[in-house]
């Protein structure tokens, strides 16, 4: 079995419209449906989670929205109001709206500062055994290296402090393969594919966060075999397609076209994956999702897509 | 942040706006929407900048607007771009060449079977090599300029810090149309978190600098624990990030300080850029509900911030074939009749190869091509009432049928650019 879901805390990544709000989401709900206590957060703060789970606006504050599922947005200034009263004892009551515009001042001019705060709640939340499991829809691939290298790039810029000395039970979480792993979404296509090879190297080289698995989004169902490839070839031609445009009474050559344009897809995609298996390291599981031809992306979706990963991952 | 931004799911319902005034009832049309032609709008603008959300085809579209200029109008192209595939680059002749500026030879237009007119240069977009141009540029002087490009605090902004790509690419933006004589310039957007990202990075850049904050952190060190205002600020400050941080950050903005008006000055004259008349958005999306909302909330956004939104790509959009009613009864009928079928089919093709007449063969792969239809229907359908809500129409709204395979190429890009030409 997969031991994906028995870490504590998953990141998941990927390029721009690939589904990475969809996969967190799903895995977020299949950890809640094999009986785990479960908190998924939104980094972007764009509202997708609550529209896939159907729900009201989630926010700071985590509330249950499915039986043992819990849902949050990340929000800066509240995690610093939290960090300031958890960690550091001081007392910001009523003060929290000028420090926090100091804070966002300062962290606009000093990168990690902020990231260090979106990191840290999730941390926190591992550390203090509040879930079994936090999901984190993380920023685009873009972006995640940079908020996963945070620690790091702390150290280096701030020599002493308390934001100092807060850093290095972070890295011990985050370091740790048995409790972080990193999730990188993308579909067969070929952007998605190239900036999935180069995260998985810069994740490597300038993290400490393992990549656990690479879930490979959309992929079309083979229609046929090369046996039944000749076949189909056979009966698209002129004399075989008129016959059957006469026995169903109608012009049945845009339905083979739609099996052509399905096969050629399926084909430029596959060769898109066969990159995507050399160029990431043979430990990293590769989990399949099938392309959805459904009408709705809400729920219903989720569910299906749990019910995927469920079966990838061998449950 | 998050209360800027509205869920899609409080947006869902469209028919129903939440407060009076929220949404429009009826589309935000021009009056001639839909009807205008890219060819139009390409050769009445200077500036083109192409946004959506991430994922789309943005950066082929850009290209592809940018060679059909080129080579239909014999205008003299710029295409400014962030993250071309590979391939694409390489067939642009963009590896490795950077921030410089850089003539797509004739050649290659010839090879791609094209005549070759006007001229089409493209360059990328290096976050990092703009930035230390933006400090040669605005230093005062040799020792300023020196201090500021080896201060930590600076690589990291200038080679990190998310945010400043977004700053940066407007910044070149307007660098390059006011120092050089291209006929129109075709840019590419970063991926941001937030497709606006970009339009507010001038103005934040120059809040960024002129805020009280900043002249907070570059007064001396000592004045600073006797002012009353700053002194809660400070300590608190102190505790978290360490003295030795804040002295930093202080440095590194006195040494900011000197470029300060050039610098403000700057970037609200890229602002000014952005709304233009001789500049105009074009959004690209594909018809998938989620990057759909991002980008119909994006339009939204430009029409209220009065910016010109000339057109929208819908790009990657299932065939028209899979739509037709004709279709659904004949793949129903297949697949109904699929065993029979495939007896009387089969002699047709043992003509073809004797091989071929296994019936239980036949039947299944006539059961496999009317489901595939019947699957990519459901997708086409939804794509087309997806295309019938859309809440913004410019006068330019263009269909980019998907291709089987990719654009890596400038034929490539003629073949896509021609879809959204007329």
């Amino acid at each position: 079995m997969n031991p994906l879901l028995d870490l504590k805390l998953l990141f998941v990544t990927g390029k721009g419209g690939v589904g990475k709000t969809t996969v967190a989401s799903a895995l977020a709900l299949l950890a809640s449906q094999r009986g785990k206590r479960v908190l998924i957060c939104e980094v972007d703060a764009k509202g997708d989670v609550a529209g896939f789970y159907e729900t009201a606006p989630t926010s700071f504050r985590e509330r249950e929205i499915l039986p043992g599922l819990f849902a949050m947005t990340m929000d800066t200034e509240a995690s610093l109001r939290e960090y300031l009263k958890l960690q550091l004892r001081i007392p910001v009551v009523g003060r929290i709206g000028p420090l926090a515009k100091a804070f966002d001042f300062v962290a606009t001019a000093a990168p990690g500062v902020r990231e260090i705060l979106t990191v840290g709640k999730f941390c926190y939340e591992v550390r203090e055994r509040h879930y079994d499991l936090v999901v984190v829809d993380a920023p685009a691939s873009g972006h995640i290296v940079g908020q996963l290298a945070a620690p790091q790039a702390i150290n280096s810029l701030v020599k002493v402090g308390l934001i100092r000395t807060q850093t290095d039970w972070l890295l011990e979480i985050l370091s740790d393969p048995r409790t972080t792993g990193l999730v990188a979404v993308c579909t067969p296509e070929e952007m998605p594919v190239n900036e999935t090879i180069e995260l998985a190297a810069r994740v490597r080289d300038e993290t400490t966060v393992q990549l656990s698995a690479v879930v490979v989004n959309r992929v079309l169902p083979e229609l046929f075999g090369r046996q039944e490839e000749a076949v189909f070839d056979a009966l698209g031609g002129p004399g075989p397609l008129a016959r059957l445009d006469e026995l169903v009474g109608g012009d049945a050559a845009p339905v083979f076209d739609a099996a052509r344009l399905a096969v050629t897809m399926r084909r430029t995609r596959t060769t898109h994956l066969d990159r995507l298996r050399q160029g990431i390291d043979s430990a990293v599981p590769l989990l399949y999702l099938p392309y959805l031809f459904t009408r709705s992306h809400g729920l219903r979706t989720t569910r299906q897509v749990a019910a995927s990963l469920g079966e990838e991952l061998g449950f | 942040m998050a209360a800027e931004r509205v869920s899609h799911r409080a947006r869902a319902g469209r028919s129903a706006p939440a407060e009076p005034g929220d949404r429009p009832d009826r589309p935000l049309a021009t009056s001639s929407a839909g009807s205008g032609s890219m060819d139009g709008l390409l050769a009445t603008k200077e500036i083109v900048i192409a946004c959506g959300p991430g994922g789309v085809g943005k950066t082929t579209t850009a290209a592809a607007a940018g060679v059909m200029a080129a080579v239909r109008h014999g205008s003299k192209v710029l295409v400014l771009t962030v993250d071309p595939a590979k391939r694409l680059a390489n067939a642009l002749g963009l590896d490795g060449i950077g921030n410089t500026e850089h003539r797509v030879p004739d050649e290659a237009f010839r090879a791609a079977g094209l005549k070759p007119r006007g001229e089409l240069w493209v360059a990328m977009l290096d976050t990092k090599e703009s930035w230390d141009a933006l400090i040669r540029r605005h230093a005062p002087d040799k020792q300023t300029r020196d201090e500021i490009l080896a201060n930590p605090l600076y690589q990291n902004i200038s080679g990190k810090f998310v945010q400043s790509h977004d700053y940066i690419a407007m910044e070149r933006l307007y660098e390059i149309h006011s120092e050089s004589d291209y006929d129109l310039i075709v840019v590419d957007t970063p991926p941001t978190r937030n497709a606006l990202d970009f339009l507010d990075a001038p103005q934040r850049m120059a809040d960024f600098f002129s805020s009280r904050l900043l002249r907070w952190l570059i007064v001396p060190y000592r004045s600073r624990l006797v002012n009353v205002a700053t002194k809660p600020f400070y300590s608190i400050a102190d505790r978290i990030l360490g003295t030795e941080f804040l002295a930093d950050i202080s440095e590194f903005f006195i040494l900011f300080q000197s470029m300060y008006d050039g610098f403000v000055e700057r970037s609200e004259s890229v602002g000014r850029l952005l709304s233009d008349r001789r500049t105009t958005f074009v959004v690209v999306s594909t018809l998938e509900a989620v990057p759909l909302r991002e980008a119909e909330y994006f339009a939204e956004q430009l029409v209220s911030r009065r910016l010109h939104l000339g057109a929208i790509v819908l790009n990657k959009v299932l065939p028209d074939y899979l739509r037709g009613s004709e279709g659904t009864a004949v793949a129903d009928a297949i697949n109904e009749r699929s065993d029979e079928l495939s007896k009387l089919l089969a002699p047709k093709l043992a003509a073809v190869d004797p091989a071929m007449a296994d019936t239980d063969q036949i039947a299944r792969v006539l059961g496999e091509v009317a489901d595939s239809y019947l699957n990519f229907q459901v997708v086409a359908l939804r794509e087309m009432e997806e295309r019938a809500m859309l809440s913004v129409v410019p006068d330019v709204l263009a269909t980019v049928p998907f291709f089987d395979t990719d654009i890596f190429d400038l034929a490539g890009l003629v073949r896509l650019g021609e879809q959204i030409w007329d």
